[in-house]
């Protein structure tokens, strides 16, 4: 699969510097959630890989060379939102991603290959458990169901890198467990380098192999956009760490958003 | 008072429901109008209301003035007014030979669905071309935003001098005074789709192509539909402008040309079948639109 390169990343809008200087590395098949407060520049960090937004300057390197400056099916993405195609039903939302592949100037695939896409695409809904929403619209999906539905589109695109920009942010406690189950066995299986952002501490701890802490390091009370967030904090899970509540109160303590208690409970769960 | 509504209520119910069971009190509340719903029955009579009043004032002024006198032209009365349509529809002109309303009618609306299928058909191309390739949009975007501001009916005798009398240049004021305008509200929607899609469609494997093809296109197609409805307004006045100025026959030639007698009891016939074929043109925009677009209709595809 794919490693990622990051050295002296900066990113700023006009006079607003977001990031500076982030550096990182990512081996392939690692899980690395991205966790600070918000508007610290995370969810830019990860439009950056997916080539929707570029850098100011630094290198970005993914897989063998230079990030391509455009989204590719080298790199899949789960948004928070507008993350399926609303003009699609479930089914042809899957049936989509050989289409696009594959489908020549029309776009389509025919004949053996279209039936090959078809079972494929039926495969993967079973597999997420929506074969009993097939021919629905997102419109009538749960916001569960539709994120099911994004990460089952997005992995038959079969990516290197998975970005995953608050995939979960809107759902219930409850199916929010139920997706963390799917999405680690998904990756278990498919051992794509992950890229998660996420506010909530614990799915941060419960599902990542390393959790990355964005924050402002330097600030200026006259300017405060001066200066931009950076990597404070680079923790390697293991078993002993993941479990760890000291850990978790210090990660919390700097995000300064969620209880030390409940992060505790997601990981727990 | 409530309650003592609801007191009152039943005790209506005991005394004259005898035998039946009482049925359980619904507490009589009354809504704020905003609140109140209308039934089904109720929308039908209020909205036949303003048709059935603007037709009794109608008839009561035509019905006067005929009294006063008898071959009195302004106002005809609905009898008058239907020989005089069946005339134009079942009687053969006696110069021409033809059946006068069924020649104006295909004549009009071949110039007006030719006018508005040419406009559809650039609002589709230029709009998503416009909306969607950012040096496209920087080369015609200030030009058609420029050519939506020119009155549409200003040009018409330049279309009259540059490309005559005929049908080219009837088709071509409808079609130049609708697209400038659908081509704009395509490119705005084209715009408007939200960037994660566009984002993800190329993660997918989608290129600038199919994209357009699997993406902006179903995406625009109800926003089309509805511009088509909206610019249809527009398009029969063209189309009756340019009609009523140079022309042999047609909708709009033939009011003009009888207005010259007074003929009340022609033109106000063929205003109201005018307006009968806008209505059925909409109607039938509006089951295209469920029909190609089932998703951005949830109620009905339900």
């Amino acid at each position: 699969m794919s490693r990622i390169v990051v050295h002296g990343l900066e990113k700023s809008y006009g006079d607003a510097r977001v990031l500076e200087r982030v550096n990182v590395t990512a081996e392939a098949g690692e899980f690395l959630s991205l966790v600070g407060a918000s508007g610290c520049g995370k969810s830019t960090f990860l439009r950056i890989l997916l080539g929707q937004e570029q850098q100011s300057s630094g290198v970005v390197i993914v897989g063998d060379g230079p990030i391509i400056p455009e989204p590719t099916p080298q790199r899949g993405i789960v948004f928070q939102r507008y993350s399926v195609f609303p003009h699609l039903t479930s089914i042809q939302n899957l049936q989509l991603v050989e289409d696009f592949r594959s489908g020549g100037p029309f776009g389509r695939v025919f004949g053996a290959r279209r039936a090959n896409a078809r079972q494929e695409a039926e495969t993967m809904l079973e597999r997420v458990g929506l074969a009993h929403a097939r021919d629905l619209y997102p419109a009538s999906l749960s916001g569960g169901m539709q994120q099911r539905l994004a990460i089952a589109q997005t992995l038959l695109g079969r990516p290197q890198i998975l970005l995953l920009d608050e995939p979960f942010g809107a759902l219930d406690p409850g199916i929010r467990v139920e997706m963390h189950e799917l999405l680690t066995e998904l990756w278990t299986e498919h051992g794509m380098t992950v890229v998660m952002v996420t506010h909530d501490i614990g799915e941060a701890f419960k599902l990542g192999t390393r959790v990355l802490v964005f924050d402002k390091v330097r600030h200026d009370p006259q300017f405060p956009s001066a200066y931009g967030a950076t990597i404070t904090y680079d923790l390697r899970l293991d078993r002993k760490t993941r479990a760890s509540s000291h850990h978790l109160a210090k990660v919390a303590a700097m995000v300064g958003t969620t209880r030390p208690d409940t992060a505790m409970a997601t990981t727990a769960s | 008072m409530l309650v003592k509504e609801m007191s009152a209520m039943n005790a209506i119910s005991e005394a004259g429901g005898e035998g039946t069971r009482p049925s359980p009190p619904r507490p009589k509340v009354r809504l704020r109008i905003i609140n109140a719903k209308v039934s089904r029955g109720g929308a039908l009579f209020l909205g036949g209301l303003p048709f059935l009043f603007v037709a009794i004032a109608y008839l009561i002024a035509s019905t006067q003035r005929l009294a006063v006198n008898p071959s009195d032209k302004l106002l005809p009365s609905p009898a008058q007014m239907w020989s005089a349509f069946l005339d134009l529809a079942t009687v053969p002109d006696k110069r021409s030979g033809d059946l006068v309303l069924w020649v104006d009618t295909y004549a009009s609306l071949l110039r007006l669905f030719a006018g508005v299928g040419v406009a559809t058909l650039a609002a589709l191309s230029l709009g998503i071309a416009i909306g969607f390739i950012p040096r496209v949009r920087a080369f015609l975007l200030p030009f058609v935003t420029v050519v939506c501001v020119i009155p549409p009916l200003a040009l018409l005798p330049i279309l009259f001098i540059a490309l005559g009398l005929g049908e080219t240049a009837k088709i071509t004021l409808i079609a130049l005074g609708v697209a400038p305008v659908m081509v704009r509200d395509i490119a705005n929607r084209v715009m408007e789709l939200p960037s994660e899609l566009v984002a993800k469609a190329q993660t997918l494997g989608g290129n600038s192509w199919t994209m357009i093809l699997r993406l902006v296109l179903p995406q625009v197609m109800p926003r089309l539909i509805t511009c088509v409805r909206l610019a249809l307004g527009p398009a029969w006045l063209f189309l009756i402008a340019a009609e009523a100025i140079a022309s042999t026959e047609g909708l709009g030639y033939r009011i003009f040309l009888v207005r010259r007698y007074l003929s009340m009891d022609v033109i106000l016939p063929y205003v109201a079948w005018i307006t009968l074929l806008a209505v059925i043109t909409d109607w039938l925009l509006v089951r295209l639109s469920r029909a190609v677009s089932p998703w951005a209709h949830p109620v009905e595809a339900r």
